[in-house]
C-alpha cells in the first residue's frame, strides 16, 4: 500500500520531465522569432542578432534545456521578456482567481451532475431522463462565452442578483469571493456537467442491472440507499476518472471565462503572453497547468483504492 | 389459512413484440414450516413467480395481477413503503448467483447489518453482534474477520452462506430460495441444503424452493409444484410425485434425470429427453401448453386447455389424459 503510494508519486516525475522538455521545445516549434518581436518593427537585422545573443537564443538546444531545467528545479522559471518581472511572481499573483474559479466550478459541477446522472438512470426512458439528457446535449453544444454573456445579462444586469464581473480575493470574506464566482462557475461548468452527468447515467444504468442491486431491493432497503450507496459506489471509478480527465476542459474553459467575466487570473495572463510571444511566461504557465493536471490525476488514481476494495496495486 | 397464498398470479411483461405472459394464472400456498418446491425447465416462469411474490419485478414493463396473501394480507395492495418493510423481514430471498449477489464494494458486515438495522431498529453494536451470531449460525469460521472482508475475498460456498445469513437475519416467515445451489459444486450443494434444512427446522419458516434439480427436490421438499410455460401443470406431495407422476411433462422431467450406476448395470444409458422447446409465451395458446411436445397428444389437447383437477388425494394435474392413465394403472 505504502509502496504503491510511493511508486505512484515518483512516477509523476518522468511525466513532468517529458512535459518540461515539450514546453521548452515550444520555443523552437512555434513560428515567429521572439528576438524579432522584442526588437520591434524598426530594428535592423544587427539589432535582432544582438537581442538574440543577449537572450542566449543562439546557443545549442541541449545546453539551453539543461540550464533551463536546472533553474526550474530551483523554482526559477526565468524572467518575463515583456515586463521584466520573474515568471514565478507573475503566476503567483494570478493563481488565486484561476484556482478559485476551477475549484468552485469543480464542486458545483460534481454536486449538480452526479445526482442528475443518477436520477436519469433511475428513471431511464422517462420524461425526466429525456429532459436531463437534452440539457446535456445543450451543455455540450453551447460555447462557454455564450452561456457566460447570457448569465451575466439575466442575473447581473436585468435581475441584479450578482455582480457582472470582477474578482474579490478570498481573504476579503467567503461570500464576496463566492458571489463573484457563481456566474463564471455556472458558465464554465456547463460542458463539465454534461460530461459527468452522461457518464454517470451510463455507468449507473449498467450497475442498476446487476444482481447485487436486486439483492439490495430484496433486503427492503430504501431507494436512496440503493441508488447512492449500493449502486453509486460501484459506478464511482469511471465517474471519478472522467472528472479527472475533464479538468483539462476546465483549464481551457477558464481562459475564455476569465475574459468574459473580467477575472484577473491566469487566463488573461496566458492570452497576453501569447499575443506578446513572451516565451518564458508561456512556458511557465503551460508547466503550471500541466502540473495541476498531473496532480489531479494522481489524486484520482489514489482515490480508486478507497472506492473499490478490489483495486490493490 | 396458509401462511402464504398465491392465487391466480399473472405476471406479464410488455415487450415491443407483444405481451409476454411469463406467469399465467398460477395458484399455490405454503404453510409455516413447510417446503414447497417449484420445478420446471429454464424459462418456465419459476424465477418470475418468486420475484413476483416480493414484487421485485420492475413495473413497467412488468405487471403483476392476481393476489399474493401473507397471513391474509394482500401484498399486491401494499404501498412501496409497506413492501420495503416486508422484504428482507417477513419474506426474504436467496438468489441463484452467489458470485454476483453480494455488493463488491461494501463489506460483508455492512451488507449484513444494514438489513438488520433496517428492520430491527438496533444500534450499530447490537446489529454487529447479531451479524456475528448469524455468521456463526451459517457455519462461517472467524466471523469477526469476515465482517470486514469483501465479496472477492470469499469462495462461492461462503458467499451463499452469507446470502443465507442475510436472508435469515430478521427471522423471516417465508424464505424464497431461487436455485440456491445451482452455481455451487456438489459437495458444497449438500452442505448448503443441510444448512437450509437445519435453519428451517430451527426457525419454522415456510420455504419456497425454486430449482430444476429433482435431486434437490427429493432431498428437501415436502410438496412439489411443476410449472410449464408460465402455468402450473402438476402439484403433489414429494413422494407421490416421484412414485406416480401423472403429467407427461413431469414424467419427462423425471426420465431426463441421470441415474447413478445405470450404465454399470448394463442398462440402456440414453436418457429420455423431452423433444422440442418451451413455447413462446407471447402468443396465447388455445389448448394445452405442452401439446406440441407431448407424446400422447390428441385433438382435444390442441383445442381445450386442461383444467387443474384433483386426480388423487392432494395430487393436482392439468392433463386431459391423466385420469385415463390412472384408470389403466
Amino acid at each position: 500500500m505504502f509502496g504503491f503510494l510511493l511508486r505512484r508519486v515518483l512516477s509523476t516525475i518522468p511525466v513532468m520531465a517529458i512535459v518540461a522538455l515539450f514546453v521548452f521545445s515550444l520555443l523552437y516549434i512555434a513560428p515567429g522569432d521572439p528576438a524579432a518581436v522584442i526588437a520591434g518593427d524598426q530594428a535592423s537585422p544587427a539589432d535582432v542578432e544582438r537581442i538574440r545573443e543577449s537572450l542566449g537564443l543562439d546557443r545549442p538546444f541541449v545546453v539551453r534545456f539543461g540550464e533551463w531545467g536546472w533553474q526550474l528545479l530551483h523554482g526559477n522559471l526565468g524572467t518575463s521578456m515583456f515586463t521584466g518581472l520573474p515568471v514565478v511572481e507573475l503566476i503567483r499573483q494570478r493563481l488565486e482567481p484561476t484556482l478559485s474559479l476551477m475549484a468552485v466550478t469543480l464542486v458545483f459541477a460534481i454536486v449538480a451532475a452526479v445526482p442528475m446522472g443518477v436520477l436519469a438512470a433511475w428513471k431511464v426512458g422517462s420524461w425526466l431522463d429525456r429532459l436531463l439528457m437534452a440539457f446535456c446535449v445543450f451543455g455540450f453544444s453551447i460555447p462557454v462565452f455564450v452561456v457566460g454573456y447570457l448569465l451575466a445579462y439575466v442575473f447581473a444586469l436585468e435581475l441584479d442578483w450578482l455582480p457582472v464581473q470582477g474578482y474579490t480575493p478570498i481573504a476579503k470574506g467567503l461570500w464576496p469571493w463566492l458571489e463573484n464566482l457563481i456566474l463564471p462557475a455556472i458558465a464554465l461548468g456547463f460542458v463539465y456537467i454534461a460530461l459527468i452527468a452522461r457518464i454517470t447515467r451510463a455507468t449507473m444504468l449498467e450497475v442498476l442491472s446487476q444482481d447485487y442491486v436486486r439483492t439490495a431491493r430484496a433486503k427492503g432497503l430504501g431507494e436512496s440507499t440503493i441508488l447512492f450507496l449500493h449502486a453509486l459506489k460501484n459506478a464511482a471509478v469511471p465517474i471519478v476518472t472522467v472528472i479527472g480527465i475533464g479538468v483539462a476542459l476546465l483549464i481551457g474553459g477558464a481562459v475564455v471565462t476569465e475574459s468574459v467575466f473580467a477575472i484577473p487570473g491566469l487566463g488573461r495572463l496566458t492570452i497576453d503572453a501569447i499575443v506578446r510571444r513572451d516565451y518564458p511566461l508561456i512556458q511557465g504557465i503551460v508547466l503550471m497547468f500541466s502540473f495541476v493536471y498531473v496532480l489531479v490525476n494522481l489524486v484520482i488514481d489514489l482515490s480508486y483504492m478507497a472506492l473499490d476494495p478490489r483495486i490493490r496495486y | 389459512m396458509a401462511l402464504l397464498e398465491v392465487e391466480n398470479l399473472q405476471t406479464h411483461f410488455r415487450t415491443p413484440s407483444g405481451i409476454n405472459r411469463a406467469v399465467d394464472g398460477v395458484s399455490f400456498s405454503v404453510n409455516a414450516g413447510e417446503t414447497l418446491a417449484i420445478v420446471g425447465e429454464s424459462g418456465c416462469g419459476k424465477s418470475v413467480t418468486a420475484m413476483s411474490i416480493l414484487r421485485l419485478i420492475p413495473e413497467p414493463p412488468g405487471k403483476i395481477a392476481g393476489s399474493i396473501r401473507l397471513n391474509g394480507r394482500d401484498l399486491l395492495n401494499a404501498s412501496a413503503r409497506e413492501m420495503r418493510a416486508i422484504r428482507g423481514n417477513d419474506i426474504s430471498m436467496i438468489f441463484q448467483e452467489p458470485m454476483t449477489s453480494l455488493n463488491p464494494v461494501l463489506t460483508i458486515g455492512r451488507q449484513l447489518t444494514e438489513t438488520i438495522r433496517q428492520h430491527a431498529r438496533l444500534g450499530a453494536k447490537a446489529a454487529t453482534d447479531r451479524a456475528m451470531e448469524m455468521l456463526q449460525l451459517v457455519g462461517i469460521p472467524e466471523p469477526g474477520r469476515r465482517l470486514a472482508e469483501y465479496r472477492h475475498q470469499l469462495s462461492g460456498g461462503m458467499r451463499q452462506r452469507i446470502m443465507i445469513a442475510i436472508a435469515l437475519a430478521c427471522d423471516p416467515k417465508v424464505l424464497i430460495a431461487d436455485e440456491p445451489t445451482t452455481a455451487l459444486d456438489v459437495t458444497i450443494q449438500a452442505q448448503i441444503l443441510d444448512l437450509m434444512r437445519d435453519l428451517k427446522a430451527r426457525t419454522g419458516a415456510a420455504v419456497v424452493l425454486i430449482t430444476h434439480d429433482l435431486g434437490v427436490v427429493a432431498e428437501v421438499a415436502e410438496r412439489v409444484m411443476v410449472m410449464y410455460a408460465g402455468r402450473k401443470v402438476e402439484e403433489a406431495g414429494v413422494g407421490d410425485l416421484f412414485r406416480s407422476a401423472r403429467h407427461p411433462y413431469t414424467k419427462g422431467l423425471l426420465g431426463a434425470v441421470p441415474k447413478l450406476g445405470a450404465s454399470l448395470a448394463g442398462a440402456d444409458t440414453r436418457l429420455v429427453e423431452i423433444p422440442g422447446l418451451v413455447p413462446s409465451l407471447k402468443n396465447r395458446i388455445a389448448g394445452c401448453v405442452f401439446a406440441d411436445r407431448c407424446a400422447s397428444v390428441t385433438n382435444v389437447c390442441r383445442s381445450v386447455a386442461p383444467a387443474l383437477e384433483l386426480k388423487a388425494a392432494g395430487h393436482l394435474v392439468a392433463c386431459h389424459h391423466a385420469r385415463r392413465e390412472v384408470a389403466a394403472a
